[in-house]
């Protein structure tokens, strides 16, 4: 049998190593149970679980042809955006705007899919924007009008906008002179942005004293946000080489965009939560919460680092 | 044949709708029967109720799972009754009396005979999206007759946005099923009643969810 791989050698080397990483944090996870008998690591345990089927999920996804890895993207948008939509107080005169607005999924996805940047770019904030408010101004319920307008399009712009910028990495090297991959970038960015997520909870939780945005999230930490942040630098310089066309300069910088970026979007994804009073967004990924709970970094490290490409290289 | 296209039905369309287009948020899975008879009993809000309570189930249990639902309103017109008798399986119930001597839970009787696993719904109609109706009393009357049967309560959130009364477009939203600890009867119907309407307040109490206006 032979498998036609679209990604090259460094995205599979890349994920053999994550997969070295996802044996040694189950060993010593195994280890911590058995010193402390009992339960007390039971959702550390349900955590690195997930986190393998995240990765094995993952790596099918973008490994096998580009137009996977693409719906791979647009069923996350989806999920995402329907989490987003349960969550938050709807009115019932909206429920046929947001048939609407999840048809903006499907739709920004094939802007992806045949490489149409303007419109990939002008589709949501302009077009869906519009629309939207259309057709809920043609509905006449003018009662918490702004809320449902300003909430509905809050969502598509973070679930299907910014997501979407990940999937448009994909895309990102065609015709271009740079040696670069869209599976390497994309990899490079959403490793980058977990990594980020588990160091700054490690450094926070080891180190962690002063409190950085008590209000929102009252466990995050100062020493967690920095350490993370140093760590992801770090790991940025080591990483950029092997998957993008980044300098050395570059990768530094690219490596603290990530690391403050990923923690604002962690904060940004609490206040909403707190803001409607859950704690998790659902219950779809064990140890986790829901999959805004998971996702909730690379809403902005996605576009963040999208932009930061598209702008000095391609 | 018949139960092929049942199977298809409920095994292939149906689960991608709930499962996918919807998706479930379900607590205290372990405590729906694992065979019958027994009676699942919930809250009626939309078509997809019954669809996301049989999902619910494994599909080995398909053959015995039935939803009960109104003579009055499915068997109406003909291609209407073949698809709930023979794909969907209802067990047709007459909400109302034809004459004084009818015994209108015979089916449903006769049902729970077979060792079938019931889907009921003690509010008798789909009422006003995510609103608790009235539970009116048959729901007593059937655990009299058969104080053996666990009756299963469940409170489910969700499928009144998705697919409210009057509609015909499904809109996505998760969808909240929380079980409850099967009932028993014991002697009187009003108390009974009194416990399933606790039960599910209780059940309904276990997540804040915002009135849909």
């Amino acid at each position: 049998m032979n498998l036609h791989l679209w990604i090259p050698p460094a995205v599979l080397w890349t994920f053999g190593a994550i997969v070295a990483l996802l044996v040694v944090a189950t060993g010593v996870v195994a280890a911590m149970r058995r010193g402390d008998g009992g339960d007390r690591h039971a959702e550390l345990a349900a955590r690195v679980k997930s986190w393998w089927v995240l990765v094995v999920v993952f790596a099918i996804a973008i490994s096998f042809r580009r137009s996977v890895a693409i719906a791979f993207f647009a069923v996350l948008s989806f999920l995402a955006l329907k989490e987003y939509f349960s969550l938050i107080p709807t009115r019932r005169a909206d429920r046929g705007v947001l048939f609407w607005a999840y048809l903006a999924v499907p739709l920004q996805y094939v802007w992806v899919g045949m490489h149409w940047y303007n419109l990939f770019l002008i589709f949501i904030p302009v077009w869906a924007f519009l629309w939207i408010a259309m057709l809920m101004v043609i509905r006449g319920e003018t009662k918490d009008f702004l809320r449902a307008a300003g909430t509905i399009h809050w969502g598509l712009m973070t679930m299907v906008f910014g997501l979407s910028h990940l999937a448009y990495l994909l895309v990102l090297p065609d015709g271009k002179a740079i040696p670069a991959h869209g599976a390497a970038l994309l990899l490079f960015v959403v490793l980058l942005t977990e990594l980020n997520d588990v160091a700054q909870y490690v450094w926070g939780k080891t180190l962690g004293r002063r409190k950085v945005i008590e209000k929102v999230s009252p466990k995050k930490t100062l020493e967690g946000l920095i350490g993370g942040a140093l760590t992801t630098m770090f790991l940025a310089y080591f990483l950029a080489p092997y998957l993008t066309p980044l300098t050395r300069g570059d990768s530094i910088a690219v490596g603290l965009m990530i690391g403050i970026g990923g923690f604002l979007g962690d904060v940004t994804i609490s206040a909403v939560k707190r803001d409607i009073g859950v704690k998790d967004s659902g219950s779809m990924i064990p140890g986790h919460g829901g999959i805004l709970d998971r996702i909730d970094s690379l809403l902005f490290t996605g576009p963040l680092f999208f932009h930061f490409m598209a702008f000095f290289y391609f | 044949m018949a139960y092929l296209l049942r199977l298809f039905f409920y095994g292939v369309l149906v689960r991608t709708v709930v499962l996918f287009v919807l998706g479930l948020n379900v607590r205290h899975r372990e405590r729906l029967p694992v065979k019958g008879p027994a009676i699942l009993a919930a809250n009626h809000n939309s078509h997809l109720d019954a669809m996301a309570l049989i999902s619910l189930l494994p599909l080995r249990l398909l053959p015995r799972v039935r939803p009960v639902a109104a003579a009055d309103y499915f068997l109406t017109n003909k291609l209407l009754a073949w698809f709930a008798l023979d794909v969907v399986g209802i067990v047709p119930l007459n909400r109302v009396r034809a004459d004084a001597r009818e015994d209108v839970l015979a089916p449903i009787a006769t049902a729970l005979e077979r060792g079938d696993i019931l889907i009921f719904f003690p509010e008798g109609s789909r009422g006003e999206p995510e609103q608790l109706a009235e539970f009116k009393t048959g729901l007593a009357r059937i655990a009299e007759r058969r104080p053996d049967v666990p009756v299963v309560p469940v409170f489910t959130h969700g499928l009144g946005k998705a697919l409210p009364k009057g509609k015909w477009l499904i809109v996505p939203f998760f969808v909240d099923i929380f079980v409850g600890e099967p009932l028993r009867f014991e002697c009187d119907r009003a108390a009974y009643m009194q416990r399933f309407r606790e039960t599910m307040q209780a059940l309904a109490n276990e997540e804040k969810h915002s009135d849909w206006t």
